[in-house]
């Protein structure tokens, strides 16, 4: 059979080539098919038109506190709205720590069931996990508030932080100071670390998959065994997808806002221990968006939503490159 | 043919090391295993406390009451979240009116137009609007829907629940679409078909139970938001239908209640908690049986494309 | 077009198809007379079924493929500025390789899918003469006439075949193109389909493409033999394979490779 060049494979043939209009423009086509082709496309360009739309809105509605507060708005830790201060450093900072805390407890976590169900598990069990995994991360946002309000929460303040700063007498280190209220940076980060889990977990776990089997196969060859075929061949392999899909969970975490609003403490300051309660720039705008009392605190409020979309967008994009570029390497073997 | 004469042997293999050698790797490989399989419980660990949490203390307010009557206030016993329910369902309708067809359409481009450049374009701006942070879309909403016009309403919200579905049904319904056969397009196209009709007739119909089940998913998934809809639905105490005014919703619901100080009040945010887990854990099974149906039919009229000579 | 229509002459001048940079068809002009069956041979690869592809203008919708040339269905040319292409391939009917019936339709509503509203044929209660009247032509009428609401997918490998060549005759063409309609098929169901490719010369012009030369010769009144995307030569189907002109010819249809 004789492959065609420069073309995907058949099974993926556009349905309706764009050719037909190029090539054989030689046609009358009845109306329909123009009114189909202006309706797909006219959808598909929705979505570019929505993005599009969300930046105007947020540079424009923002541009007040933008010229008025300038840098204070990201270097400020002052955010006091009667004296039209805009300093939201603390909820950036907030949201940069719990993001990433919750990163470093849930990656490990994450890859490990995402080794388990691509590799090493049993066929049985990977269906099993997997679906578990996917159900983790069905669950609403205000479920995992909610859970982490009555049982994460009390048992930071009754168990752990009295466990840690008691029993194992490491209150004096700074970063484990602090009043044991419960809400706190690391409440909110641990909450954040299960919510994000599932997403690194499945698109680690697609990643894994698409390592075409040659690899795996010739590290068996050469006498590896399970494990070093997954450390040496099909890990290495996957680097650029993985690291991916940390960066989505990484992307999650910046953008959740309930959860963390529920947990977290909603203390305007920069926390200085884990055990403080803090910020993030979320639950700042879920918490005072609806009563903003003037027309520069929204402006300001929009500001900060923008640096949040921002960061967010630029994580994602990275992100879904990352994964992609591990695809086009994998199905180009 | 070249002489080589080793002068002393390169690779000298002493058994036992190499036994040794291999017992060590095997070891700390099977370590690794265990650790991976330790891992994964630890993360698995998470979903069982919570859905057991829920199940546990969502029931005790579970009743009849619940789903039928409206919150009580404040500090009196009894009560549900009837119009939260009803709310979400509005919101869920008016989230997928305006979703579903944009959804089908740029689905549907995505397949017609696949590996040109611009349908490229349009699949990685989908994953961007998927990952945005809804409290954005949510701030945006305010501003384009409810500050103009003074209040907050209901249409707002199921517009931002809309836009927040977009990218889910888009990927699903592409998805989809491209599990159908090439030659079945074709032999519409050879019959004389139109391709609006090959589309809709043919295409979309055969594609139809796995986008109906790539729909009700991407619903489930709204059903839960929060963020985009305090302010835009904003939440109300009563039954309301009205499209320009605030409506409850069952996430706005389970907030409040949860941040309120009654005890009364705590346990139905339980109750509501476990009734979204539900609808979540309902839908996402009828996913499953729906995919593996459908596999079976597709199975009998799998017709892959066959390349062309 | 009446019930019946008698063939037409299908004629093509200098078709060449690409596929990107790769010529399938190089240059090819044939001529498939009314009323008879005409067979194109060759081994894979040499272009004959993305010949047959541009007979129904099915070939430029690939990405990247370009037809130029021309081709005449009774005096009309498919590739004209004027061409409406969805008419014509009611004209020009086509059954592939695998069975592709419609999976969420019955059979009846597969046989009935091609017969558009304003055609002849399709006033109400027609629209059920026409559907049996495709169906017997293509000897799948006492198979269904039962289960006409049963789904397509019911039916066997070789009697959805069938059913696919029925909803090909639905429409009245004139000219039904089949590219190795029975590669799939056994040989019960291969016999029952090259009977009724016989029966159906009268009235319709038959293009088929085959890699089975035994099929070739039982079944074609003409055969044209193509490699490397040119038609090497071209006759009455008894002479192509007792004394063809060509050597390639003789190499290919006495075994010799392909």
């Amino acid at each position: 059979m004789v492959s065609l060049p420069n073309t995907s494979a058949q099974s993926d043939v556009a349905l309706h080539s764009s050719s037909e209009k190029r090539g054989a423009d030689r046609a009358y086509r009845p109306f329909s098919d123009a009114l189909y082709r202006t309706f797909i496309t006219t959808c598909a360009s929705v979505i570019p038109a929505l993005l599009i739309l969300l930046a105007i809105v947020i540079i424009v509605a923002a541009w007040p506190a933008i010229i008025t507060a300038r840098s204070e708005i990201l270097v400020g830790s002052n955010w006091d709205v009667s004296h039209n201060h805009f300093g939201a450093l603390p909820a950036l900072v907030g949201t940069v720590a719990s993001s990433f805390i919750a990163l470093v407890l849930a990656t490990p976590l994450a890859l490990g069931c995402a080794i388990l169900c691509a590799e090493l598990a049993p066929r049985w069990l990977r269906s099993p996990v997997a679906y578990l995994i996917d159900l983790l991360a069905a669950i609403p946002s205000v479920v995992y508030g909610l859970w982490g309000l009555f049982v994460v929460v009390p048992f930071m303040r009754e168990t752990f932080m009295p466990f840690v700063q008691q029993t194992l007498k490491l209150g004096s280190i700074p970063i484990f100071a602090g009043a044991p209220y419960g809400p706190s940076l690391l409440a909110a980060s641990v909450v954040l670390a299960i919510m994000i889990l599932p997403y690194i977990a499945s698109v680690s776990r697609e990643v894994l998959s698409a390592v075409p089997q040659s690899q795996r196969e010739a590290a068996l060859a050469l006498g590896a065994t399970r494990w070093e075929m997954v450390r040496d061949a099909v890990l290495p392999f996957a680097r650029s997808g993985l690291v991916g899909g940390v960066m989505l969970g990484l992307g999650r975490a910046l953008g959740e806002t309930m959860a963390v609003a529920m947990v977290i403490g909603n203390r305007n300051a920069i926390p200085g221990s884990l055990f403080d309660p803090a910020y993030t720039v979320a639950s700042l705008l879920a918490n005072e968006f609806v009563e903003a009392s003037t027309a520069l605190h929204v402006s300001a409020l929009m500001a900060v939503a923008g640096a949040l979309l921002l960061v967010t967008v630029l994580v994602n994009a990275l992100a879904r490159w990352l994964v992609l570029r591990t695809q086009h390497v994998a199905s180009a073997e | 043919m070249s002489d080589i004469v080793p002068t002393e042997p390169t690779a000298k293999i002493n058994q036992p090391v190499l036994a040794r050698t291999i017992a060590v790797r095997r070891r700390s490989g099977s370590m690794m295993i265990v650790l991976i399989y330790v891992a994964s419980a630890l993360a698995l660990l998470p979903l069982i406390l919570i859905l057991g949490h829920i199940v546990v203390r969502g029931f005790s307010a579970l009743s009849a009451g619940f789903f039928i009557h409206l919150p009580a206030p404040a500090g009196v016993s009894g009560g549900g979240m009837a119009n939260g329910i009803g709310g979400t369902m509005l919101l869920i309708g008016i989230a997928s009116l305006v979703s579903l067809p944009i959804g089908l359409g740029a689905g549907l481009f995505l397949v017609e137009r696949r590996g040109s450049r611009l349908a490229n374009i349009v699949r990685f701006l989908a994953d961007v609007l998927n990952g945005l942070p809804s409290i954005v879309l949510g701030v945006v909403a305010w501003e384009l829907l409810v500050r103009p016009v003074g209040h907050f309403s209901a249409l707002a919200g199921g517009l931002t629940l809309g836009v927040l579905m977009i990218p889910l049904v888009t990927r699903a319904t592409e998805e989809m679409v491209r599990l159908v056969p090439v030659a079945l397009s074709e032999a519409a196209l050879a019959l004389g078909f139109s391709e609006f009709r090959t589309a809709f007739v043919v295409v979309v119909r055969t594609a139809l139970p796995g986008i109906i089940t790539g729909a009700l998913v991407a619903m489930a998934r709204i059903a839960g938001e929060t963020a985009p809809l305090l302010f835009t639905a904003l939440g109300n105490a009563y039954w309301s239908w009205d499209l320009s005014k605030p409506i409850a919703a069952l996430p706005l619901q389970v907030y409040a209640f949860a941040l309120s100080p009654y005890d009364d009040w705590r346990a139905q945010a339980w109750t509501g908690a476990l009734v979204l887990v539900l609808i979540v854990l309902v839908i996402g099974l009828l996913s499953r049986v729906a995919v593996r149906s459908r596999q079976r039919l597709s199975g009998a009229a799998t017709v892959s494309g066959s390349s062309r000579v | 077009m009446s019930k019946g229509s008698h063939a037409v002459d299908f004629r093509a001048e200098n078709i060449v198809a690409t596929f990107g940079k790769r010529t399938a068809v190089d240059d090819v002009s044939l001529l498939c007379a009314a009323g008879a069956v005409t067979a194109i041979i060759g081994p894979s690869g040499c272009g004959k079924s993305t010949l047959l592809r541009c007979f129904n203008r099915l070939h430029e919708r690939v990405p990247g493929a370009r037809v130029s040339g021309r081709a005449f269905i009774a005096g009309d040319d498919i590739y004209s500025s004027t061409a409406n292409v969805v008419t014509l391939r009611r004209r020009i009917g086509m059954v592939f390789q695998r069975a592709t019936p419609f999976p969420t339709m019955t059979v009846y509503e597969n046989v009935a899918s091609g017969i558009r509203p304003g055609t002849p044929g399709s006033a109400r209660g027609a629209v059920r003469d026409s559907v049996e009247r495709a169906l017997r032509r293509a000897a799948l009428w006492d198979d269904v006439r039962d289960r006409l609401n049963a789904s397509a997918l019911s039916l066997s490998g070789g009697q959805q075949q069938r059913l696919c060549i029925a909803r090909a005759l639905a429409t009245e063409p004139q000219v039904l193109l089949l590219d190795e309609p029975t590669a799939s098929l056994d040989p019960l169901s291969t016999q029952r389909i090259e009977e009724l490719v016989y029966d159906l010369r009268r009235d319709v012009t038959v293009i088929i493409v085959t890699h089975n030369l035994q099929q070739a010769a039982r079944v074609s009144d003409r055969t044209a033999f193509m490699l490397n995307g040119k038609v090497v030569e071209m006759s009455d189907t008894g002479t192509l394979f007792t004394t063809p002109c060509d050597s390639r010819t003789e190499a290919y249809v006495t075994g010799r490779f392909g």
